[in-house]
């Protein structure tokens, strides 16, 4: 059955039946090729997920201060709610055990020049941790720390793009900037993997900001960074007595909505997580199909191959060819096609998924991959299946007598 | 070579069954070509395809060179076949897609032959029907002729017992007819037992020994004297 003889034999009948093999092969190239291509873009998604989501903490809670849409114990409804240092201390001191750091936000806009060069940039006005929650990389210089809050300095930690913008290619580091007015000294520079948005903003420590503004204690908004061991039900937990603590503390109806938010990012990351792995599980369900559709093709082929060949079989079996044999040279010769064509739409399909790389990031896929596992899965699937659909009828030709396959029509 | 006794053969069509072949006892001797006519119906062709192994005998017995043939499955007809018979047909069925060559060396590939040796051997038969400069020819850039040689010189190759070819001119213009009957009565000379089936009266009269069949029973079983084909080619 593997005999020299036998493949010399098929490999001639392969060179002189060019649209036959192509045919075959063709169907199962371009069954893999798909498949490879759907399911490699439904790994691209799943990246541009995790990508979308990895670049800030994730065990992070974001609180706002929203306005009270009831009236509650002597207070009117309506009342807009305001943060100050004071709520920074208390949740700190109360949710120690669970509070891994805490910082305000105080988001400001304006304009910021250094010699002839300005630009409109967001500055916000934080604490130290607030390194962690943004996962900001320092690139020279240093982050805003504790002195520095204390100081009320006047330092600014400027993006990455903020430097090129204002400084072009000289180094900030130590030089005076002009944020709203105020002079700064810059003692940082930053990069973010959270876009260009992000490497274009200032930090400045939040208690300089308060200074500013008439010595005031406000803050804008609060980033608590939990302690990562409570895990995913420990922070659902922890955000539940927050915002009850918040509440009480502020005078707000228990049942109202808008008083305090609370935006929970290990939440938002597991349905994000959640709607790509469906999306995930949509795609493989499509390449799949692919797959089956390939399946269908060459078994349809392989059927039209055998009734094409009934007559050169009969001939063959005239001149003493046994079933076996019969049945060997169909199947061999398939099984040899699909699997050199299985294999190059496999390959085709990886290269292709490998230059793309991030050309489709706009359409949300990053990276396109296929484990080779799956992918060499799918192709012996394919040669298997295809295999299968050719015994059926090879068997059947194997067994028509020679006279019948011989009958002139 | 050939012995058959009391062949019966029927073929179910649908509810009735056509009996085809009503107790034929037939022999055929080493070196005998023998022309096998009746008309359409009368069973002439079934009886080659049984003795042609290609169809299986409802009742009698057949031994062929001393072998009984009985118990045929796929397999062992595919064998016998090979080992005992060629094949000639009145459409030639050469294999499309191979030489002339290549065609005459598929048997000798079944026998298990080496493919040098196929080459050789399928040349030779091929320049004893005086096609030899046509090996790499494709069936299609041949005459029909040609191609009844090319099928000669196939069934040649496998060196059979016996040779079956059933109408091998009935495709064939009467020159080139005539062309091929002295081809096959020259392989007769050298010793080989021809079974041709026939209508052509002029083809059988080129043959040995004529049977006749009729409603499935021989009629008729004559020696006759050879016509020799050379003088009209």
């Amino acid at each position: 059955m593997f005999s020299r003889d036998a493949w010399k034999e098929i490999f001639e009948t392969i060179q002189k039946n060019k649209l036959r093999t192509f045919l075959s092969g063709f169907t199962v190239a371009i069954g893999i090729f798909i498949f490879v291509v759907l399911y490699g873009f439904g790994n691209g998604l799943t990246n541009t997920f995790a990508k979308f989501f990895g670049d800030d903490a994730t065990n992070v809670f974001f609180i706002f201060p929203g306005r009270t849409s009831v009236p509650y114990s002597g207070y009117k409804a309506n009342r807009q709610i305001e943060f100050d240092n004071d709520d920074l201390a208390d949740i700190e001191k109360n949710f120690a055990m669970f509070v891994d750091y805490i910082t305000p936000r105080i988001s400001r806009n304006g304009l910021v020049k250094y010699k002839n060069e300005s630009n409109n940039y967001g500055n916000m006005g934080v604490a130290p941790s607030h390194q962690y929650s943004e996962k900001t990389i320092m690139m020279k210089g240093r982050y805003i720390n504790d002195q520095d809050l204390k100081d009320k300095t006047k330092y600014a930690v400027i993006g990455r793009l903020v430097e090129r913008d204002l400084f072009k290619d000289e180094d900030a580091l130590g030089k005076y900037i002009d944020i709203g007015g105020s002079s700064f000294k810059v003692i940082g520079v930053f990069q973010d993997d959270g876009g260009d948005n992000e490497e274009r903003k200032i930090y400045i420590p939040y208690t300089t900001r308060q200074l500013i503004e008439k010595n005031t204690d406000k803050i804008d908004q609060m980033v608590l960074g939990f302690k990562p061991q409570i895990g995913y039900s420990g922070a659902m937990s922890l955000e539940r007595s927050l915002e009850k603590y918040l509440k009480s503390k502020k005078f707000i109806n228990p049942n109202d909505e808008n008083g305090i938010f609370i935006r929970n990012i290990a939440d938002q990351l597991k349905q994000n997580q959640q709607l790509a792995s469906v999306l995930q599980l949509i795609v493989s369900f499509v390449a799949f199909g692919t797959i089956i559709a390939g399946i269908i093709g060459i078994s349809n082929i392989m059927v039209f191959v055998v009734k094409e060949r009934t007559k050169e079989l009969g001939i063959r079996k005239a001149l003493g060819a046994t079933p076996k044999s019969v049945i060997s040279t169909i199947l061999l010769e398939s099984i040899f096609i699909t699997t050199i064509s299985g294999f190059i739409g496999m390959l085709l399909g990886t290269v292709l998924l490998n230059a793309m790389g991030d050309t489709l990031e706009d359409y949300f896929i990053t990276d396109p991959y296929i484990d080779t596992g799956i992918a060499v899965f799918a192709t012996i699937l394919l040669i298997i299946c295809g295999a299968l659909a050719g015994y059926v009828p090879a068997r059947k030709a194997a067994k028509i007598k020679p006279i019948v396959a011989l009958r002139d029509e | 070579m050939i012995e058959i006794k009391d062949l019966h053969k029927s073929y179910k069509m649908g509810n009735n069954s056509l009996h085809v072949l009503k107790g034929i006892n037939f022999n055929v001797k080493e070196g005998e070509l023998v022309a096998i006519m009746g008309s359409s119906g009368s069973g002439k062709s079934t009886l080659l395809n049984i003795l042609g192994m290609l169809d299986v005998l409802d009742e009698g017995s057949y031994t062929l060179d001393g072998v009984p043939i009985v118990d045929l499955n796929e397999t062992k007809a595919a064998k016998y076949r090979n080992k005992f018979l060629g094949f000639i047909f009145q459409s030639f069925n050469l294999i499309n897609y191979k030489s002339a060559a290549e065609n005459v060396a598929l048997p000798l590939y079944y026998q298990g032959v080496g493919r040098k040796e196929r080459q050789e051997k399928a040349l030779k038969y091929l320049e004893q029907v005086g096609l030899k400069q046509w090996a790499g020819h494709l069936p299609s850039e041949l005459s029909g002729g040609q191609k009844q040689r090319v099928a000669i010189a196939r069934a040649l190759a496998a060196e059979p017992k016996v040779l079956m070819a059933d109408e091998p001119t009935g495709a064939l213009d009467s020159k080139t007819s005539y062309e091929v009957m002295d081809l096959i009565q020259k392989i007769n000379d050298a010793g080989n037992t021809i079974l041709i089936v026939t209508h052509e009266p002029d083809i059988a009269d080129m043959c040995k020994r004529i049977v006749h069949l009729k409603d499935g029973v021989i009629v008729e079983d004559k020696i006759v004297d050879q016509v020799r084909a050379s003088q009209y080619v």
